[in-house]
């Protein structure tokens, strides 16, 4: 009766994950990217080389100055290390995009899950509430509360949050809506089960692939959202170092000292890049997984 | 046959399904009563009201008219805990019956969590004895579904079912998705079970050579209306309905002594009982 | 019906193998199996699934050697070429030379289109020159011939619109509207109901006689089988085990797994349910060839 087999399928199947992941040279790159940056901004302390120029002072006798081997990516108009600031800046957007998706996520996966089994009423009003803030630009949004509310990093941060749990929402709705008409679904309901433990421990677990994708993929467009907004001077205010202000402040002394704007530019650029390649990447290794 | 009460009655039952301004019939008017202890079949084809009878009764969907009584009380679309406990169901397919993100032990020890079976510390007791009773061992437990066959993951939805200490089995197309070899397996398993534990199976499916094989009463149905209903033999002796004629003249067969019956049966003549 | 055997086969497997993954851990699929069927003659591979019997179908189509990771090797000789390899070859003879029915009629079919132009790409894959009236008439016609009660509105109807016996009906009549030399039915009628299964047999059975067009039916039934094929293969786990008339193998089965897939279908005629095993190393033994069912030992190509 019993099949020669591997009794502890999970780990098989975890590795046929990581075997479909790392085939792709493009997701290692990712991922390499990614940690890359992770492990920066961590330790960032450690590995800057002037950790005290993340406040409003730096060093008066560089001010301006061009890459070289003491300032690796230059200063800026008061003499503050460019590499130091970036890597600060990596740290707040890191921190900032986890606050967001640490909130935006499940809000949108709950009223997700809600309406894509109850279907009915239920389903309607939430999914029309979901729409309306679907139906505006993000950013601008994003800028209509900020418009409201004093620009600071929280603020920031709840404007963000506003405008990105209705993509959860979506996402698990129709996630739940499939799922819903799978036979473990109906098998828990004719058991007795409470909604509660079919939306949670029932339907939840097979909606992580797609969340843990969706979150990947969107640490690297809210970092792009808040850089955005700080770029527009709605967001972080100085002297906090936040990338989307170095790009702004820097704009102002192009072309001259280009480092002030091409840098930090880059490093957005870097770490959303970076994002998106580990995001795709998982996406395609759920798909072998399954 | 035997003297008991029915342990299931339904009574001029009757579910219509409207939508767009159009309604269907999908049951009408059927009455019916299964004996404790006994595996009674419904057999019809697609659009003969089989899958609404079973919904019915499982309480997934409320009837238009009619009744439901179990053990001699009504049962509406609401029902207590122990209602639910006493029906249970064995889908059709094993495939997406059981979640493939869970253990087969946390599938099988849902049941017991939720209608607080036993004490907590025995139920993976429980569970493992679960899995053997139905042919598994009982470090299916720990497996994940996947990569378990068609036939392993039938055996698990049926060890869930039976879990919940139920009185009657809807068995929807159980062994439908299985192969010929596996489909005996559970069979006889599902007869086994019946004899050692008393259940009542209320057995859905299109298959009326696993009906001659597994039941002792069977009801034809034919676009929502009951056509036949009798003791398994004299269905296929001397079946009343034309439709029912045309149902058995239709199965492939594979000896001499079932077309003999079939070629019987088309046309037209009663088989002596017993006839091999 | 018994087949000329002096004939030339339509269709000759010889030791087809076929492995799918990368080259290094191929997970072996068909382990070299033989076949042949002659002209007019209806042969069945039957198995369970797992069993090889449908990539069988697919190889002998064309449709799986241009996908990655399929490895294919041995030959399956049709209307003069080595369809094994896979291209352009055996690509042409699609649709007019070699037909095939599937499982589910309904979705084979196309559902953006019209049964209408479906069946007017269908004749065109016959015969290029064909006005698109010519192929209207013939379109008719072929409906007719599957009894479809009334063909014009059947092909201004879209597949989902149709029954799917009538999707079925339809189906047979496009794979047989350019008179192909063989027919690979795979699990014909399976999704249906069983009476309507049992008109798709009929269907089928009467047209390829009139037509006198080869079929391999691909099938797990059994039954279906011995209403169905002349001569029948038996498939286990990418191996034929057992190869007869269908009245030496239905009357006379000797191979183990025959025996016991003949012993486990329960029967409308009564008997209990008797006590096999799923699995079996005897379900492994060697190939048993009936009196008078060897394969053919020319040349082809």
């Amino acid at each position: 009766m019993s099949e020669p087999g591997s009794p502890v399928l999970a780990s098989r199947t975890r590795s046929k994950a990581w075997t479909a992941y790392s085939a792709d040279p493009l997701s290692v790159i990712g991922l390499v990217i990614v940690v890359a940056i992770v492990g920066l901004a961590i330790f960032a302390p450690f590995v800057t080389p002037y950790p005290d120029h993340v406040g409003p002072t730096g060093d008066f006798a560089a001010m301006n100055a061009a890459p070289s081997a003491d300032f690796w990516f230059g200063t800026d108009v008061i003499g503050r290390d460019l590499f130091t600031r970036i890597i600060y800046g990596y740290r707040l957007s890191l921190i900032m995009a986890i606050v967001v998706l640490a909130i935006a996520t499940p809000i949108g996966v709950i009223v997700g899950l809600v309406a894509g089994y109850k279907g009915g009423w239920t389903d309607y009003i939430l999914m029309r509430i979901t729409d309306v803030f679907l139906a505006v630009p993000p950013l601008v949004l994003a800028m209509a509360i900020m418009g409201f509310l004093e620009p600071t990093l929280l603020n920031g941060m709840l404007a963000i949050t506003a405008m990105w749990w209705p993509w959860y929402a979506r996402l698990i709705y129709n996630v739940t809506r499939a799922e819903a008409q799978e036979g473990y679904v109906l098998a828990a309901e004719t058991v007795g089960a409470s909604t509660a433990h079919i939306l949670f421990r029932e339907i939840l677990p097979n909606c992580w692939p797609s969340i843990l994708t969706k979150m990947t993929l969107d640490i690297g467009f809210v970092i792009l959202m808040a850089s955005s907004l700080s770029f527009l001077g709605l967001g972080v205010q100085p002297p906090t170092p936040d990338l989307g202000s170095m790009v702004a402040d820097g704009a102002k002394y192009m072309p001259d000292a280009w480092w002030l704007t091409v840098f930090p530019a880059i490093a957005i650029l870097l770490v959303v890049l970076g994002f998106n390649l580990v995001g795709d990447g998982l996406r395609e290794a759920f798909e072998a997984e399954s | 046959m035997t003297g008991n009460a029915p342990i299931l009655e339904l009574d001029r039952l009757g579910k219509v399904f409207s939508a767009d301004g159009h309604s269907v019939a999908a049951l009408d008017d059927v009455s019916l009563a299964f004996t404790r202890g006994e595996c009674h079949a419904i057999v019809g084809e697609s659009g003969s009201g089989k899958t609404t009878l079973a919904n019915l009764v499982l309480g997934l969907i409320g009837a238009t008219s009619g009744e439901i009584r179990f053990d001699g009380a009504t049962l509406g679309r609401s029902r207590t805990r122990e209602q639910k406990r006493a029906i249970q169901l064995v889908q059709q397919n094993p495939l997406s019956a059981l979640n493939p993100r869970r253990s087969v032990g946390a599938s099988i020890r849902l049941p017991l969590d939720v209608h607080d079976l036993g004490r907590r510390s025995e139920r993976d007791a429980r569970v493992a004895s679960l899995l053997q009773e139905v042919g598994l061992e009982p470090e299916h437990a720990r497996r994940s579904p996947r990569g378990l066959s068609g036939g392993q993951r039938q055996r698990i939805a049926i060890a869930r079912a039976l879990a919940c200490e139920p009185e009657l089995l809807v068995l929807d197309e159980p062994t439908s998705a299985l192969d010929v070899l596996v489909q005996a397996r559970v069979l006889q398993l599902l007869q086994r079970l019946r004899q050692e534990r008393g259940l009542t199976y209320l057995f859905i499916t299109h298959d009326l050579a696993v009906v001659r094989a597994i039941a002792d009463r069977v009801s034809v149905f034919q676009k929502g209306r009951l056509v036949e209903t009798g003791p398994v033999e004299t269905l296929f002796s001397d079946p009343k309905s034309a439709y029912t004629r045309e149902l058995i003249g239709a199965i492939p067969v594979v000896t001499e002594a079932e077309a003999a019956l079939r070629a019987a049966i088309r046309a037209g003549a009663p088989v002596p009982a017993g006839a091999e | 019906m018994a087949s000329n055997t002096l004939q030339k086969p339509v269709l000759a497997i010889r030791g087809l193998r076929l492995a799918f993954g990368d080259r290094r851990h191929p997970t072996p699929v068909l382990h070299g199996i033989s076949m042949h069927i002659r002209p007019g003659e209806k042969v069945a591979l039957v198995g369970e699934s797992g069993s090889g019997k449908s990539v069988t179908a697919r190889l002998a189509m064309g449709l799986l050697q241009d996908q990655k990771r399929v490895h294919v090797s041995g030959s399956i000789f049709f209307d003069g070429i080595d369809a094994a390899k896979g291209g352009p070859e055996i690509a042409r003879r699609r649709g007019n030379r070699v037909a095939m029915i599937f499982q589910d009629p309904t979705s084979a079919l196309n559902p953006t289109f019209k049964i209408r132009g479906q069946f007017r790409d269908v004749l065109r894959s016959g015969d290029r020159s064909i006005s698109n009236d010519e192929a209207d008439l013939r379109a008719e016609a072929a409906l007719a011939e599957v009894s479809i009660p009334d063909p014009k509105r059947a092909l201004d109807s879209y597949a989902f619109q149709l029954s799917g016996g009538m999707n079925q009906r339809v189906m047979i009549a496009m794979a047989l509207a350019n008179r192909p030399q063989l027919l690979i039915a795979d699990e014909p009628g399976t999704a249906l109901d069983v009476t309507v299964q049992a008109q798709t047999l009929n269907l089928m059975h009467e047209l390829t006689e009139k037509t006198g067009t080869s079929v391999l039916l691909i099938s797990h039934n059994l039954g279906v089988v011995r209403e169905f094929a002349d001569r029948v293969y038996v498939i286990y786990r990418g191996r034929i085990v057992e190869h007869g008339t269908t009245a030496q193998l239905f009357n006379d089965p000797r191979h183990p797994y025959t025996r016991a897939l003949l012993a486990a279908i329960p029967k409308i005629s009564g008997g209990g349910l008797p006590d096999l095993p799923e699995r079996s190393p005897e379900f492994e033994s060697p190939l048993i060839v009936h009196e008078g069912c060897g394969e053919p030992t020319e040349a082809f190509a």
